[in-house]
């Protein structure tokens, strides 16, 4: 279970991790500046096992790995959202991150709920509000990648 | 069943007869692509599949053009991974500074993406060479890693808009504004996961430089890949580049369009997109007065021969209004070299601007040009998100080489037509 930061439409990899911080390709580091340029606090307050929600289109932009990355070694477990840029989600999947497609979750959730999601069913329990959303699940070629812990684990067994 | 032109060109990759929109498949790669940016994860994600030995050391290309000419100790080490990678696999097409240029104007240059190809990179401005009417498409560290493991890569088979496009520019009227224009029309996410894919006999009248210019920004309006059709103007610039046979693929006349978007590009006036996002557009007439500090031209989007020789035109023996930055960025050596044989660096310096070697530097915010607390950037480049060329107080409009030109003249957004 965990808290909800929320976003609106078209967080674009800048924002998620600013170019001025891409001449390293440590984990911690990146965390460390994740989501500085939209909310300066997100890197002081968030805890592992929190959610982001946002709109539509999140993550467009750069192709940065990096955006993924950052918010995963932050201690994000998921991000929900009306739609993602597809590098975004491709890289999200890729490393083994899960995000979900889900308007009605985004729509009945604010800042500060507590979640409750299970990916490989897409449930979504909203606790602070006593709601319950299910997103599309994955395709199965998707879930393969995702239970092999991304796609480098996918195609070592594959 | 009939098929997009992308479509074919997955299937033919995927070795089938045909796909269709939302399938999934694995196709075979032409040539996968890293920057300075990327590729050390790659390499990081490549050597945990135990594969030793990338799939075909002709097929991957390694350009480090973000952070160089190295801009700090931390961009060097990063560099220097790539390096010792490129030399580790004996890779035929890694491209060291003095040598390289921004990858998306170098690629077609060196040949290395020709029609029918299935290009991946992990830069998202990779779907530029869909004006060579190849399939190319942006990803990630992670898909680089297994393309060059594998020589493949997944992807969901994309359904498609198409571009009729009819008429011909008017006079300062370029790729960009036509990108601008779409975008401005569709909105940044009004083509997510799809193709644009281009067609109409207003497709001859754009220039090569203009496909590559409409087909950099088909990332602007989320799609997978642009695409144009293959022509004599494309067969001309192949063959200038690049000995290597190739396969032209063409839309079935009955393939299925999500949307069919009619443009005469005599309609079209220099376009500019205001901040925060590249679907801001608004035509030169609508701009008003916006005073500006900062002029940039160049980047993998307008840093190309013909993008240099229009804004040389309107500096020609003119100076730059004082007070006015303006940064003037080449794509390549070739580019270059070419714009200093036909005087065109001598224009730019004798105007008052300064001329980069090549790199992606401005573009980011990463070095060359990044901008403070309330400073405005006129940019040739794709993006003008919040904080994208420096300082979160900062602004970026984004126009055509024209447009900038004319705006380095006055410090202010300018008409071309008024200079």
């Amino acid at each position: 279970m965990g808290k909800v930061y929320k976003y609106g439409d078209n967080v674009d990899t800048d924002v998620i991790i600013p170019a001025r911080y891409l001449n390293t390709s440590d984990e911690k580091e990146l965390a460390s500046h994740c989501m500085e340029d939209i909310d300066a606090d997100f890197v002081k307050t968030v805890r592992k096992g929190d959610v982001i929600v946002a709109g539509d289109n999140f993550g467009c932009g750069s192709s940065r790995e990096h955006a993924p990355i950052a918010i995963k070694a932050s201690g994000v477990y998921c991000v929900i959202a009306n739609s993602f840029a597809r590098i975004f989600f491709r890289n999200a999947i890729n490393i083994g991150f899960p995000i979900l497609e889900c308007p009605e979750a985004v729509k009945n959730t604010d800042a500060g709920d507590e979640l409750e999601v299970d990916i490989m069913t897409g449930r979504i329990r909203n606790m602070t509000k006593g709601a319950e959303f299910f997103a599309e699940p994955y395709p199965p070629f998707m879930r393969g990648i995702i239970e092999a812990g991304g796609l480098i684990g996918y195609i070592s067994k594959h | 069943m009939a098929m997009t032109m992308t479509q074919k060109i997955l299937a033919a990759k995927a070795g089938l007869d045909e796909v269709h929109a939302g399938q999934f498949v694995e196709a075979r790669i032409d040539l996968a692509l890293g920057n300075d940016i990327t590729t050390p994860f790659a390499i990081r994600e490549f050597e945990k599949t135990g594969k030793g030995k990338v799939f075909d050391k002709d097929k991957v290309a390694i350009v480090p053009d973000h952070f160089t000419p190295n801009k700090d100790i931390k961009a060097a080490e990063q560099c220097r991974v790539l390096r010792d990678f490129a030399k580790s696999q004996k890779l035929s097409n890694y491209f060291e500074v003095g040598e390289m240029g921004i990858e998306h104007c170098l690629i077609p240059e060196k040949g290395l993406a020709v029609p029918g190809d299935a290009v991946i990179g992990a830069d998202s401005h990779t779907c530029t060479y869909g004006a060579l009417g190849a399939f190319s498409t942006g990803v990630g560290s992670t898909d680089l890693a297994a393309a060059m493991a594998t020589g493949k890569c997944w992807f969901k088979v994309p359904a498609a808009i198409k571009f009729e496009l009819s008429g011909s520019f008017r006079k300062w009227v370029s790729g960009k504004d036509l990108i601008l224009h779409i975008i401005g029309l569709i909105g940044v996410d009004g083509a997510l996961y799809k193709s644009m894919e281009y067609s109409g006999e207003g497709v001859g009248a754009l220039s090569m430089d203009d496909r590559f210019t409409v087909c950099n920004m088909a990332i602007e309006a989320g799609a997978k890949n642009g695409i144009f059709p293959v022509d004599e103007q494309t067969a001309g610039y192949v063959k200038e580049h690049s000995a290597r046979g190739y396969a032209v693929y063409a839309a079935d006349p009955d393939a299925v369009y999500e949307r069919v978007i009619k443009i005469d590009l005599s309609s079209l006036r220099p376009t500019v997109s205001f901040p925060h996002l590249p679907e801001n557009a608004r035509t030169i007439d609508e701009v008003g007065d916006i005073p500006v500090d900062q002029v940039v031209i160049g980047s993998c989007t307008n840093g190309r021969l013909s993008d240099l020789r229009i804004a040389a035109q309107i500096l020609r023996g003119k100076k730059v209004k004082k007070g006015v930055r303006v940064i003037v960025f080449p794509g390549t050596q070739q580019i270059y070299l070419d714009a200093l044989k036909e005087g065109l660096i001598e224009d730019f310096v004798e105007a008052g601007a300064v001329v980069s070697t090549p790199t992606c530097g401005p573009c980011l915010g990463g070095h060359m040009g990044v901008l403070a607390a309330g400073e405005r950037c006129v940019s040739t480049t794709n993006r003008n998100f919040v904080g994208r060329m420096g300082h979160t107080g900062s602004e970026i409009y984004l126009s055509s080489p024209a447009v900038a030109a004319a705006s380095a003249l006055t410090g202010r957004i300018e008409d071309p037509d008024n200079v």
